[in-house]
């Protein structure tokens, strides 16, 4: 697959994606909105647009530096507990901070998310028997945890209602003024990219970088907090988005190989188009209803996970 | 102590917790509130009773301590296929016959599905366990997503009809079910007498079995089966609760310390009932938790399953 | 007499076993030696009905091993794999009752008793009978598994690389008590065994596989022979005669 195919799909998606839903909108209005048009696709249908691409690309990038870093192809957001983390922290502003702004409730969820991961991470340090397939199992049932406490606490304090809308990432509520937050993602994409040969180096293990001169500490810490920014920004505004950072990555990889500087940008766009594709799929089925991102990605994005475990055995990798 | 004594203790604590359950802050319409409790306590023993001996009889079979049949995501399975005959069928089919024909039809499609599922885990060369058990998992998240998804699809005034009728939870017993569940268990109990025998055998490991003339497949095959439909029941009656398989069947090796399946099957019951009634005496009655103890259960069996992991940490 | 004929099997198209036909007679000891991946182990396994053939016959005295009922054949023949692969909270009188399950079906009777005091007093087992597996040391844990065969009291015995992970002194020990077994009891052994010396010293018969197909068999001072050694290892062995026993110098 080439850049100009993952571009043209891009493209072509995008406007499928804006030009659809209930407020009649179609290309040969675009010079002459209405007003009611003009208003729907301001608040809704752009923002909505722009958040999906941003959450595909920046979960999907976040899951490629998870697997460099911890040199494990099955770790990601969501095979390492930061999702779940993130939640966690979201949960405890509201229960701390009755009003926590959004700006608060993002801060703490990133502590979280970034202690969760921090916590994954030490707990693979003790593990000798580093295994492709044990590591993620480790990682899966971490998350099940702290979403369990999540769950405790979101009963003891009548939570319920507000954590389901994290559980199920959704983005038939983005609106102007709700998704801003996240495009805090693109400046720390940008930085990635930036310190995307830092990572690869850090991916071939601690001796190694360290004998070409690279602060390994140091590396691997910055990768650590811009997967816990991003993940924490995207659970706060769109929801959990299952297996997103697991899977897009593995794809690219089948095809492009793994050297981050080639793969950044597939990843990327990759991520972005599944999302896209993804969200029309839940918008077209039960028109004018939608169903939630969550949904539509967890069942693709675990049934590509299990293909892909089942063709990594075939391969006897 | 010896296993037969810590059997009696298990089982007197049992009784005790049960009688705390029904009698426990027993005020108002006694005429009303008693016979309710008394369905709730059938069910969730029975409930309990037949994870605890599936799980058992599973982990024998698959001779290790950390597969059970939850974790391979087969409760979330129940779950799908129940949603799939309501999509396909629609709930007037539900009304008109009844909750138990849905529920039958359910049993056979898991039985189907087991049959699968035995291709997968003994058919082929040696399973690394713990890609089956990423596999299971990932294949729970699967049929749980896609659950959710046929729901969605439903239409929302036929769901909810049938939404209380099908999806139980421990604090929402499906006492409908009761009778024909137990009728299912004793049918299904008696079948599992004629393979008794070799479950002691069987923990030896394939090759010790076969090398000993047990008919290998064909007991495994038909155990499996009997898996299969207690955990549908049990998933039918009070909803999936992944962990408390993998919990009380370890807890009862580790109390037991006896390979004789009698005691560990026993043993592991008396503990999933102290475990399911105790917990949520505890829970609903004294703390007065808006909680229930499914959550406080995966909690504490998801600790003890990275414990397990960690511990048993090794190739297989 | 178990009987080989055109046997075959292959796993993912990779032919383990090519065409094995082969005779064992009563009351001998046979070993199969044979470099890594000679398909040893596969053979022993599909004659014990571990796994299954792809094509040919297998017969135990006249009755093909996969038509016959498992109960039967328990009876009839016992392998004994690698010993550490039961990790049960057992102890050694436990594991040795268990090789009587063909015939008690779990539920022991006095004869069943009686066959296991026996086989504890074979294998010298007496003192130690209520250990458990896992504080014995390799050597008692082998001779455990030994008398869970004995006890089985089964016609033929088939043992996979019994000598693994023992030293000289329990090696030794565990051949003589294969020989014995053999002279006084009048059974019939297959083994695999990687030294050859052990398998020159103690057997009647040897089977030499290689790339999954046979290229000698005969009694063992046919076999053990410089130019047959020198086909099956590649490499020169040189054969020396003390005491009557034909011992390979290969270092």
């Amino acid at each position: 697959m080439k850049i100009w195919h993952l571009v043209t799909l891009l493209i072509l998606f995008s406007f499928t994606s804006v030009f659809l839903g209930v407020t009649d909108l179609s290309p040969k209005h675009i010079f002459n909105l209405s007003e009611t048009q003009q208003q729907v696709l301001l608040t809704s249908r752009l923002p909505r647009l722009i958040s999906i691409l941003v959450a595909g690309a920046s979960m999907s990038i976040v899951g490629l530096i998870m697997q460099q870093l911890s040199r494990n192809r099955f770790v990601s957001p969501t095979t390492a507990g930061t999702m779940d983390a993130a939640r966690l922290g979201i949960l405890v502003s509201l229960m701390l901070f009755t009003a926590a702004s959004p700006l608060l409730q993002m801060t703490i969820s990133f502590v979280f998310a970034l202690l969760g991961t921090l916590i994954f991470m030490k707990i693979l340090e003790k593990v000798k028997f580093k295994d492709a397939i044990f590591i993620p199992l480790i990682g899966l049932m971490f998350g099940n945890i702290i979403s369990s406490i999540s769950t405790f606490i979101a009963y003891q304090n009548d939570l319920v209602q507000n954590m389901s809308s994290w559980m199920q990432g959704d983005f038939s509520m983005i609106m102007s003024g709700t998704y801003e937050l996240m495009l805090v993602s693109i400046p720390i994409l940008i930085l990635a990219y930036i310190f995307a040969n830092k990572f690869t180096i850090a991916g071939m293990g601690e001796d190694f970088a360290k004998n070409l001169g690279l602060n390994y500490r140091q590396v691997v810490n910055i990768g650590l907090v811009i997967s816990a920014l991003v993940t924490a920004s995207v659970v706060l505004t769109v929801g959990v988005i299952p297996f997103l950072g697991l899977i897009i990555p593995n794809i690219v990889a089948i095809y492009q190989g793994d050297h981050l500087k080639r793969t950044l940008l597939h990843t990327a766009l990759l991520g972005a188009v599944f999302v896209l594709f993804c969200d029309i799929i839940g918008r077209i089925v039960i028109y004018p209803y939608e169903i939630p991102i969550s949904l539509t990605v967890g069942v693709i994005g675990s049934a590509v996970f299990i293909f892909l475990l089942l063709r990594r055995r075939k391969y006897g990798l | 102590m010896g296993y037969k004594m810590k059997t009696w203790i298990l089982a007197v604590i049992a009784v005790i917790l049960m009688a705390l359950y029904v009698f426990y802050g027993l005020t108002g319409n006694i005429g009303y509130v008693l016979p309710r409790r008394l369905l709730n306590l059938l069910a969730i023993c029975l409930t309990g009773g037949a994870i605890a001996f599936a799980t058992t009889i599973f982990m024998t079979t698959t001779n290790n301590r950390i597969l059970t049949p939850s974790v391979l995501g087969l409760d979330s399975l129940y779950m799908l296929i129940q949603t799939i005959i309501i999509f396909f069928f629609g709930s007037n089919m539900m009304v008109l016959l009844g909750g138990s024909v849905n529920y039958l039809i359910s049993i056979a499609g898991m039985i189907l599905f087991s049959l699968f599922l035995y291709q997968f885990l003994f058919k082929g060369e040696k399973n690394n366990i713990y890609f089956l058990l990423l596999i299971g998992m990932i294949l729970g998240t699967f049929f749980g997503s896609f659950t959710d998804f046929m729901q969605v699809l439903i239409d929302p005034n036929e769901f909810m009809m049938v939404q209380d009728r099908m999806f139980a939870s421990i604090n929402n017993v499906n006492t409908d079910l009761l009778y024909i569940s137990i009728g299912i268990i004793a049918i299904t109990f008696i079948y599992f007498m004629r393979f008794y025998k070799y479950l002691d055998v069987l923990s030896l490991g394939r090759e010790e079995a076969i090398n000993l003339g047990v008919p290998y497949h064909y007991v495994v095959k038909r155990l499996l089966i009997i898996v299969v439909i207690l955990i549908s029941v049990a998933t039918a009656l009070i909803g999936p609760i992944t962990f408390l398989g993998l919990l009380v069947v370890n807890v009862s090796y580790e109390l037991m310390k006896t390979y004789r399946h009698f005691y560990i099957i026993l043993g592991a019951v008396l503990v999933s009932m102290i475990a399911l009634v105790g917990g949520q005496f505890l829970v609903e009655r004294l703390f007065t938790f808006s909680t229930t103890i499914s959550v406080i259960i995966n909690f504490i069996g998801g600790l003890y399953f990275i414990y397990l992991l960690l511990k048993e940490n090794r190739k297989w | 007499m178990v009987k080989l004929k055109n046997v075959f099997k292959a796993y993912n198209q990779r032919k383990v076993i090519e065409d094995v036909s082969l005779d064992i007679e009563k009351g001998t000891i046979t070993s199969f030696i044979g470099p890594n991946g000679a398909g040893k182990s596969t053979l022993v396994s599909m004659i014990s009905r571990l796994i299954s053939k792809d094509d040919g016959a297998i017969t135990i005295d006249g009755k093909d091993i996969m038509q016959t009922k498992n109960n039967e054949m328990a009876k009839k023949i016992s392998i004994l794999k690698q010993t550490n692969a039961v990790n049960l909270k057992l102890t050694i009188r436990e594991l040795v009752s268990f090789g009587r399950f063909p015939y008690s079906q779990g539920r022991l009777t006095k004869v069943d008793e009686e066959k296991i005091d026996e086989a504890i007093d074979y294998m010298e087992l007496r003192d130690i009978q209520d250990k458990y597996l896992d504080e014995l040391s390799g050597g008692q844990r082998q001779r455990a598994h030994i008398a869970m065969v004995i006890a089985q009291d089964t016609e033929y015995i088939l043992l996979d690389e019994p000598l693994n992970n023992l030293d000289m002194r329990h090696s030794v020990q565990i051949m003589k008590t294969l020989r014995n077994l053999v002279n006084e009891m009048g059974k019939t052994i297959l083994l695999v065994i990687h030294d050859i010396n052990f398998a020159s010293c103690y057997s009647d018969h040897i089977v030499a596989l290689k790339d999954g197909k046979i290229v000698k068999q005969g009694r063992t001072c046919d076999v053990i022979d410089q130019c047959v050694l020198k086909d099956i290892y590649d490499m020169d062995i040189d054969i020396k005669e003390i005491d009557e026993r034909k011992i390979c110098v290969y270092f």
